[in-house]
């Protein structure tokens, strides 16, 4: 109907000088964009279901193609953007929630482009990164409060269970179902090669991946998936979702589409059929029974595993964290607004949380200020883009850092944020078999292991410019930060200075 | 029979013991102490007096009997084995559960068998004797929840709200339960001769248990809850 005619979004450029009909574009495209007409010898496409995965455009041997937005406009509107008018056509014709993939990508601020960081001269003279040893090696997990001595005076040195990381990042949670087997077998194996950690989220984990259990972080969610006795001891942690950066506060819909095969078995939800996880979990409401969960959890592995405690940055996140530090957790993962999914509403995508640059700057002072920060670890997430985000992160008072959107993008997702139609062409947001093919899990690897490389190399440099040698030394070191163009508000809540002072 | 006084234990403690145990346990003077057996994968547990808080959570195929009333969160997340309680639970009882049997002489509080999911041969069991609370059966994606009823209160044998979000497995109430309002996505049917066969190792096994007199239970009008479509909440979305 023209009333419902939404024009498309992209328009496919193709170069007829280079173009030499070899329809490789026709066999990478997953959404159906290019077509061979055999009448006139030409590619033709469908621009409409182009979604700028830039797919064939990678693919084209001579470089033919190109994605342009469409300059096809509305007029000129500060206000009613091209965005927010065909998102009234789309439910004026359907009566349906929008539902988009990834991070939010409105332009609120990122404070990480905010925050400057500090570099020795002179008076602190910073260290040579090639001359002397740079600890870029963290522990996470409960810290005592005191030293304490054996009754013949040598030091007590047990701890609470403690993961080890090689470097201050760790991949954050995404769920077999909402990524394909492969894109989880590159996960699993890249954080084994560089001693890190990855998440099987909330559906649970796969059999085949049980071998990587010392570099894997089990997830508890509201709907319980793959939970049992086996899943709980086979990671290296356990954690409990209590929320998400991305939608926090409503629960999760993986729609039936997805959940077929290995993915039905490892949830145990009917094929077909869609795999919901409540919004709360309906045996925790309050933090009491977050307490009663964690210790369950404790009881159940005897012990030996730390338990994290994911939570969304939502308004006082301070006060949420330091219920958290008290409820025994080991460790608290918090998720900005920023945060990607495979599948959330718009709406609450795009205007429910708060950035992670000042959660993490609240929670931290907070603990400190209640004497517990040694209680809890703190692990940030929720668009960590560079290891700059990272050094950042660390001075604000986070002891690692969780990516997830990176990773993906290590493995070659090209951010279309399409995931939520199950046709990722490039097999990561998918369970088509013919497109999970095209994944290879050691290159993945690879690339994954290559990045957090290039991000250690990086870290080293900084911390050396900065005259520290061990990233323990720059959590929460908030004098080696100073923003630039920010309210006093905002600088008070990040507990920084401006540039200058 | 390894009898263990647990009235000058905690909870850490009990534990301990009842895991290195290499035989069958006996607690007695059980004083609340929470998280009893969980995860425990064999051996039979005997508790006299008061369990706390999530006992038998995460059970992987032990067997644990209870000579008297729980308290919340009885089989929370469990996966295999057996759970006997002869007297009431509290609220959230088989939260999650995804195998097992869970034996209930009287009465359940709110959300029992929330969330609850079978797979092929892992199908859970839930029966109580008397009547359950509030919002019974959300978000069911799996396996059998059977009230009885057999409760001598005269409160109605369910309280508001069962089966919200039901998309799997069913829920068997015995006699009438036409006072009760069940959300549209879901069916009722008078259980009918098929039903049956599912049904009578329930209530004989019930029966033996609490010393009830199978035939006239097995003679009993039940009505079956079952999610009317096999994907009752696919809420419409639009892509964005």
């Amino acid at each position: 109907m023209a009333i419902d005619y939404i024009f498309p979004t992209y328009e496919v450029v193709r170069d007829p000088n280079r173009c030499t009909v070899c329809r490789i574009c026709e066999t990478q495209c997953s959404h159906q964009v290019h077509r061979y007409d055999a009448g006139s010898g030409q590619m033709l496409c469908d621009e409409a279901r182009c979604v700028d995965c830039l797919r064939c455009v990678s693919f084209c041997p001579t470089h033919a193609l190109k994605i342009k937005k469409n300059d096809c406009a509305f007029r000129q509107n500060a206000n009613w953007s091209q965005k927010s008018i065909e998102e009234i056509y789309k439910q004026a014709s359907s009566s349906g929630v929008l539902l988009s993939s990834m991070g939010n990508p409105q332009a609120y601020p990122v404070y990480w482009d905010k925050i400057l960081i500090n570099a020795s001269q002179v008076t602190n003279p910073s260290i040579d990164p090639l001359r002397e040893p740079m600890e870029t090696k963290v522990f996470l997990g409960k810290k005592p409060s005191s030293i304490q001595r054996n009754p013949d005076g040598s030091l007590c040195t047990s701890l609470a269970p403690q993961l080890t990381l090689s470097m201050p990042v760790l991949f954050s949670a995404m769920s077999y179902g909402s990524i394909s087997y492969p894109a989880h077998a590159s996960l699993a194996r890249a954080a084994q090669v560089m001693g890190t950690y990855y998440n099987t989220g909330e559906g649970g984990l796969h059999e085949d991946f049980y071998g990587y259990g010392e570099n894997t972080i089990v997830q508890v969610a509201s709907g319980r998936f793959g939970v049992h006795t086996k899943y709980l001891n086979a990671g290296a942690a356990i954690e409990v979702k209590m929320g998400q950066g991305a939608k926090p506060g409503i629960g999760g819909h993986l729609p039936g589409m997805k959940i077929v095969g290995d993915v039905a078995k490892t949830r145990m939800v009917p094929e077909g059929s869609d795999a919901i996880s409540p919004a709360p979990h309906h045996d925790i409401y309050s933090i009491e029974d977050l307490r009663q969960l964690v210790f369950s959890l404790k009881e159940a592995t005897q012990y030996q595993k730390p338990i994290i405690v994911k939570v969304a940055a939502v308004h006082n996140i301070a006060a949420i964290a330091s219920g958290i530090a008290r409820s025994g957790a080991d460790i608290i993962a918090i998720d900005g607004f920023r945060g990607g999914t495979g599948a959330a509403p718009t709406r609450i995508r795009d205007n429910v949380g708060i950035p992670i640059e000042l959660a993490l700057a609240a929670v931290d002072q907070r603990l400190r200020d209640e004497g517990i920060r040694n209680r809890v670890s703190i692990i940030a997430g929720g668009s960590i883009r560079s290891s700059a985000d990272v050094i950042k992160a660390v001075a604000l008072g986070a002891d690692a850092c969780c990516i997830a959107t990176a990773a993906l993008l290590a493995m070659g997702c090209h951010l279309c944020r399409t995931c939520q139609s199950g046709s990722c062409s490039w097999g990561i947001a998918t369970q088509r078999p013919e497109l999970t093919a095209r994944l290879d899990p050691q290159i993945g690897a690879q690339r994954l292991v290559s990045l957090l490389t290039a991000w250690q190399h990086e870290i080293k440099e900084f911390m050396g410019g900065m005259g520290i040698n061990s990233i323990e030394a720059l959590c929460g070191n908030r004098a080696m930060l100073r923003g630039i163009g920010l309210t006093q508000k905002e600088l008070d809540i990040l507990g920084i200075l401006h540039a200058g002072e | 029979m390894l009898q263990i006084q647990a009235n000058t234990l905690d909870y850490r403690a009990l534990n301990e013991k009842i895991r290195s145990a290499r035989e069958d346990c006996l607690i007695t003077d059980c004083l609340g102490q929470r998280f009893i057996a969980d995860g425990l994968q064999d051996h039979t547990v005997t508790i006299e007096g008061t369990p706390g808080n999530a006992l038998g959570a995460y059970l992987d195929g032990a067997e644990i009997t209870v000579r008297g009333n729980a308290q919340d969160a009885v089989g929370d997340t469990m996966n295999d084995g057996r759970i006997i309680i002869c007297g009431n639970v509290g609220d959230a009882v088989g939260y999650a559960m995804r195998g097992g049997e869970i034996y209930i002489k009287g009465n359940a509080g709110y959300r029992a068998g929330v969330h609850m999911k079978a797979y092929e041969t892992k199908q859970p069991i839930l029966v109580i004797g008397g009547r359950v609370g509030s919002f019974a059966g959300e978000y069911q994606a799996g396996g059998t929840i059977l009230v009885l009823g057999l409760h001598t209160d005269g409160k109605p044998i369910s309280g508001f709200f069962p089966c919200t979000g039901m998309h799997g497995g069913k829920m068997i109430f015995r006699g009438d339960v036409s006072g009760i309002v069940f959300p549209q996505q879901t069916t009722s049917h008078k259980l009918t001769a098929a039903d049956m066969p599912e049904l009578r190792p329930l209530i004989t096994r019930f029966c033996a248990l609490f010393g009830y007199r199978a035939e006239p239970l097995l003679a009993d009008t039940y009505t079956v809850i079952t999610p009317d479509s096999s994907n009752p909440y696919h809420q419409l979305y639009v892509a964005n």
